[in-house]
């Protein structure tokens, strides 16, 4: 059977976050608990979660999280990152045994700062030259794989439920301000971890629910500037278009969501002067980049999380409130797991992004 | 008879139980086929001047006509085939070189009839395009590299000119002089009603349809027949033709013939005279040159017009591509072997060049691998015959797709394969003023929409299935496509897996 | 008129200076930038220096005089206006030229002429006061070629002069009997009537450099032009 990579493997899906306003930290109880009513929108062949505000020790370094086949692996992959960084800080990721969790990789987080000197000599920026050793890694280094790259925050994932890779990450230990869940029901897998979601690229992660149809132009133009689609997931398109957009083109969330689930035309063409202009010139200049077929997604960043369906609203997705915190998920009985008090739950329309900023200063 | 006697290729078959002598199939046939016997009192042919282009069998009143191959046959082999050894004749009887018209009529690959598309089952929906909203509008021209903002943080529109189609279609260029007033007119009015294109091809624009300026392609040939200042500003877009599908390497040749009139006037030079266009553009002898070209028409036209240039899909293609992509062009045209042309050696049609499927495949690879697919947009031609070729072509990456010899078929080509004798029957391809009437360009640009159209449902029905519901998303969507009974390396160079996998 | 120092000056911005202007323009230290006046109708330059390539491209009226000399195709689809050049120019001038007339105290490169037309009473003029390169008139399909080969000892045209050409004309002022032309063409000697055709543009030639017209006419003259209109007809076989 073919590992994500060597073959195109469709998934449906559940997703869940949620975030506080005011940067107020939550363990990863609640999020693990708000997969259990969704259990059957996931198959066991993959969960994971995604954290923001985990490391404050080391909150100004890249946290990476790397899965290794064996430990042969980590030497090979060290010698790059020495070769890069420096690391002030290499750990096994702790774990629970559980028996619903089993062929667990070697699974090391390294916190690491890239050299001044190289980036100096390469004339990059700091994050454009980390996004460079994660995917000469991940595209070099057969057995090695990084999930997580941020600062400040990591992704946790494996093969089983959502709920049982949550219990065996320990994620009740973690304390963040904005959580996203992930449980997978692709249609085939060998059930390899890098498979699973959520999918990240610096501090971008996306947990996202769909089989979009637009994959392939998307990923035939976002490979134009450095990107590896080494997975063939959707998951990992999308990450690195809002890579694409947010930072190096430097879009803002809602210009970013309306290349991705652009208006339709006749939608623009009603729209008052100004913003039919912005909305007509985003999608001349990207047109390679729309997404089209079912998905809701969230893009989790630091310091905040960004909502989104699809332009014709082919997946589910509900929003709802409570005090400092939103939550976001598949179904609403995600949303009253986390909250029975739950208010203003509603459905955004399609294309139309849910966008929260924790207030500044507070993460 | 003599040496040189080569028995007619077609024979007309008349019924005459329904023959009632009316002589329509007479005054119906430029080339002289059909005459009345006032001995025999009955309809004669002399066949041997027939072209077999139906004209007759579809104006006689009383269905009485057909034309039928010859069986009249030599002893043909494998190897010597009755064309290859008619032709030898031809030419030992002449000493000419041999010409023919319309696209490569061989049997070599038609790599689209050997690709399959995609449809959604399960994972994904597909789309009714009937009742929700399915979008075939495409921008072509250069996209910018990065977004720039004022100091209040407004992004600021740094987009080159751009062309708006309505679909992916356009008529590809057919210069006015190898086709008549009448069908440049159709092209021209069903372009503008159906939010479009046409190409007003390398033989300059006749006054009369400057008012078309919107929806006009302005062609500059090696030969600049008709090109001046006011000709540039006419249009929307202005095409540089570096090569021809039928006939790459090869330059145009109008013969004097068809130099008459109007046709001598918008091209600017003397009734009866050749209307030469020399292979190469003689200040293009290599691509920094083409850089010249495109930058004198851009400072002519004071940037306001993007920049086709078209070329023929020849061997090194995907490397021209890169070159074009790199020398201020604003869209490319690559047009395949199986184009059509009015006119062209039929050694050369017939041998030179490659298929656009392959051709688009390279180019779109080398593009992208390059990183500067966005600077340009890709259009392709050369025998785009139905809206799954569209389709297919977008799938591979194409922006757009020309169609010339489909718009002819839709104005009553036959597909006869004689444009280059003058004599058009169906009032196309020719300048005689008593067979241009003949095409009604009301009727004419009619059928062209009513084509177009059906071809847009076909489109949104293709899309509706594979669960896109924009057109921007199919292009380049190369997992959409499926190979059948393709080799390892057509599949590699098409970029695509074959079926079953 | 307004001087314009183009120094350092990048073509795209020289050339949009001198459309936004409303007055004739002087341009000094020119050094390479290419498509001066392309499209130009109603506008005098003078051009100190030495113009990049596709001078008076399309140019449609305008009047550009050069003190130095010219690089490759210069005129190109030029469609009225006249081009003075006091100096020399490189190859392909005049390419396609179908109005205007350009005028070159020095020599020309190789094709100069190429596939010039004309129609009615819009006759292209191209007058090479030296001499030129080979392929002169290359396709010509009309207009009138003049070259003088003043104070030349070189052959005043290069080799294979008139291939493809099929009309418009041509005077030399040179008995031509080193040259070899084409079957296409006819060559004789030009009588005084072929001279008296033609003396309007030699008179302003003269005007222009300072020549005398007498001189200049009081030479061997050769007439070349085209066997037919249709020089290619009898090549093909219909198939």
């Amino acid at each position: 059977m073919y590992k994500e990579g060597e073959v195109r493997i469709p998934s449906g899906c559940a997703i869940s976050a949620v975030i506080s306003r005011y940067g107020n930290k939550m363990t990863g109880e609640k999020i693990i608990e708000s997969m259990i009513p969704m259990h059957d929108r996931s198959n066991g062949l993959g969960g994971g979660f995604a954290a923001y505000g985990i490391y404050p020790d080391h909150k100004d370094e890249y946290a990476l999280h790397i899965f290794f086949n064996d430990k042969y692996r980590i030497e090979e992959c060290e010698r790059i990152l020495k070769d890069n960084f420096e690391i002030t800080k290499a750990e096994i990721i702790p774990t629970r045994k559980i028996p619903e969790i089993t062929d667990e990789p070697i699974i090391m987080r390294y916190f690491v700062l890239p050299f001044a000197s190289l980036l100096k000599s390469l004339q990059l920026d700091e994050k454009e030259f980390v996004v460079r050793v994660v995917m000469k890694i991940n595209t070099e280094v057969n057995g090695a794989y990084v999930f997580s790259s941020g600062k400040n925050m990591g992704a946790f994932k494996a093969g089983g439920f959502p709920e049982d890779v949550g219990k065996y990450y320990k994620l009740d230990e973690y304390e963040g301000y904005a959580w996203t869940a992930h449980g997978r029901y692709p249609t085939n897998t060998p059930g390899w971890w890098g498979g699973a979601h959520p999918f990240g690229l610096l501090d971008y992660t996306i947990v996202h629910n769909g089989d979009i149809s637009s994959y392939d132009a998307n990923r035939r133009f976002i490979e134009m500037f450095g990107y590896k689609c080494t997975l063939q997931t959707d998951t990992e398109v999308i990450t690195y278009i809002a890579d694409y957009l947010v930072r190096r083109q430097g879009l803002s969330f809602e210009e970013t969501a309306s290349v991705i689930a652009a208006p339709f035309w006749k939608t623009i063409k009603n729209k008052p002067e100004k913003e039919r202009e912005k909305l007509k010139y985003l999608r001349m200049v990207f047109p390679s980049l729309l997404i089209t077929g079912p998905f809701s997604i969230i893009l989790g960043f630091n310091g905040g999380l960004m909502a989104l369906n699809d332009r014709l609203k082919l997946r589910s997705m509900v929003v709802g409130e409570k005090d400092d915190k939103v939550f976001i998920a598949s179904e609403e009985a995600a949303i009253r797991t986390m909250d029975i008090n739950a208010e203003n739950i509603y459905s955004p329309m399609g294309g139309e992004p849910v966008i929260i900023k924790v207030k500044e200063g507070k993460y | 008879m003599s040496i040189d006697y080569i028995y007619s290729e077609f024979e007309v078959v008349r019924n005459q139980n329904r023959c009632t002598n009316c002589r329509a199939c007479e005054k119906q046939c430029a080339n002289g086929v059909h005459y009345f016997d006032n001995d025999k009192k009955i309809m004669l042919a002399d066949e041997s001047k027939c072209v077999n282009c139906q004209r007759c069998v579809s104006f006689c009143p009383t269905h009485a006509l057909k034309i039928v191959k010859s069986d009249c046959s030599f002893r043909e082999n494998a190897n010597w085939s009755e064309q290859t050894i008619k032709e030898i004749y031809k030419q030992a009887n002449s000493g000419g070189v041999l010409l023919s018209s319309m696209g490569n009529p061989n049997k070599l690959p038609v790599y689209f009839d050997r690709i399959l598309i995609n449809a959604s089952q399960v994972t994904n929906p597909s789309i009714d395009p009937l009742r929700e909203p399915m979008e075939t509008k495409v921008f072509l021209g250069k996209k910018p590299s990065s977004i720039k903002r004022d100091e209040n943080g407004e992004i600021i529109n740094n987009l080159t000119p751009q062309l708006e189609l309505s679909i992916p279609v356009m008529f590809a260029a057919m210069s006015y002089g190898s086709v008549s007033y009448n069908t440049h007119k159709s092209l021209a009015m069903a372009a503008s009603k159906l939010g479009i294109l046409y190409n007003t091809g390398e033989g300059g624009l006749h006054e009369d349809f400057y008012v078309y300026g919107d929806n006009t392609i302005v062609q500059v040939a090696s030969g600049r027949f008709g090109v001046h200042e006011k000709y540039l500003e006419a249009g929307k877009a202005i095409e540089i033709k570096m090569g021809q599908g039928a006939k790459p390497g090869i330059g145009g040749h109008l013969p004097g013939t068809k130099i008459v009139g109007d046709v001598s006037r918008t091209r600017m030079i003397p009734e009866g005279s050749d209307a030469i266009s020399p292979a190469p553009h003689h200040d293009i002898y290599s691509i920094e040159d083409l850089r010249q070209l495109v930058y004198s028409l851009k400072e002519a036209t004071k940037y306001k017009k993007p920049i086709i240039v078209k070329v023929a899909t020849v061997h090194n293609i995907a490397a021209i591509a890169s070159g074009i992509a790199r020398s201020g062009a604003d869209i490319i045209a690559i047009d395949g072997f199986r184009g059509g042309t009015g006119a062209a050696p039929t050694r050369i049609r017939d041998n030179v060049g490659i298929p656009v499927e392959l051709a688009l495949a390279a180019v779109d690879k080398r593009l992208r691998a390059e990183g500067i697919r966005n600077n340009i947009s890709l259009i392709v031609g050369g025998s785009i015959r139905s809206a799954a070729d569209v389709v297919k072509a977008i799938a591979l990456g194409a922006d757009a797709c020309y169609i010339g010899t489909a718009a002819l078929l839709a104005l009553g080509c036959h597909l006869c394969r004689a444009c280059q004798i003058g004599k058009c029957n169906w009032g196309i391809a020719t300048q005689n003023p008593e067979l241009v009437k003949r095409l009604d360009p009301e009727l004419g640009s009619k059928r062209l929409i009513n084509l177009m159209t059906a071809w847009k449902h076909e489109i949104k029905e293709f899309m509706g299935s594979m669960g896109i519901n924009s057109i921007e998303a199919l292009r380049g969507n190369r997992l959409m496509l499926r190979g059948i009974g393709l080799n390892q390396k057509e599949l590699d160079i098409l970029g695509i897996s074959h079926a079953g996998e | 008129m307004i001087t314009i120092d183009a120094k350092n000056t990048r073509f795209d911005s020289l050339n949009e200076t001198i459309r936004n202007s409303n007055d004739d323009v002087e341009i000094v230290n020119c050094l390479g930038q290419r498509f001066i006046g392309a499209g130009l109708s109603n506008k005098s330059l003078t051009i100190k220096g030495t113009p990049g390539n596709a001078l008076g491209a399309y140019l449609n009226g305008a009047n550009i005089e050069i003190y130095g000399n010219v690089q490759d195709a210069v005129g190109d689809t030029m469609n009225d206006g006249e081009i003075i050049v006091h100096g020399s120019i490189g190859d392909a001038a005049g390419y396609a030229m179908r109005g205007g007339k350009i005028f070159v105290k020095g020599n020309a490169g190789y094709r100069a002429g190429i596939h010039m037309k004309a129609y009615k009473e819009k006759i292209p003029v191209l007058v090479i006061g030296g001499t030129t390169g080979s392929f002169l008139g290359e396709y010509q399909a009309g207009g009138i070629i003049i070259v003088l080969g003043i104070d030349s000892k070189k052959n005043i045209v290069g080799n294979f002069p008139c291939t493809g050409m099929h009309g418009g004309k041509m005077l030399l002022r040179s008995t031509c009997d080193k040259i070899s032309f084409p079957k296409n063409v006819n060559t004789r000697a030009a009588t005084k009537e072929d001279l008296d055709e033609v003396i309007t543009y030699i008179k302003e030639f003269c005007k222009c450099f300072g020549y005398n017209e007498s001189e200049i006419l009081n030479e061997k003259w050769t007439l070349v032009s085209p066997d037919s209109n249709n020089p290619y007809k009898q090549m093909y076989v219909q198939n």
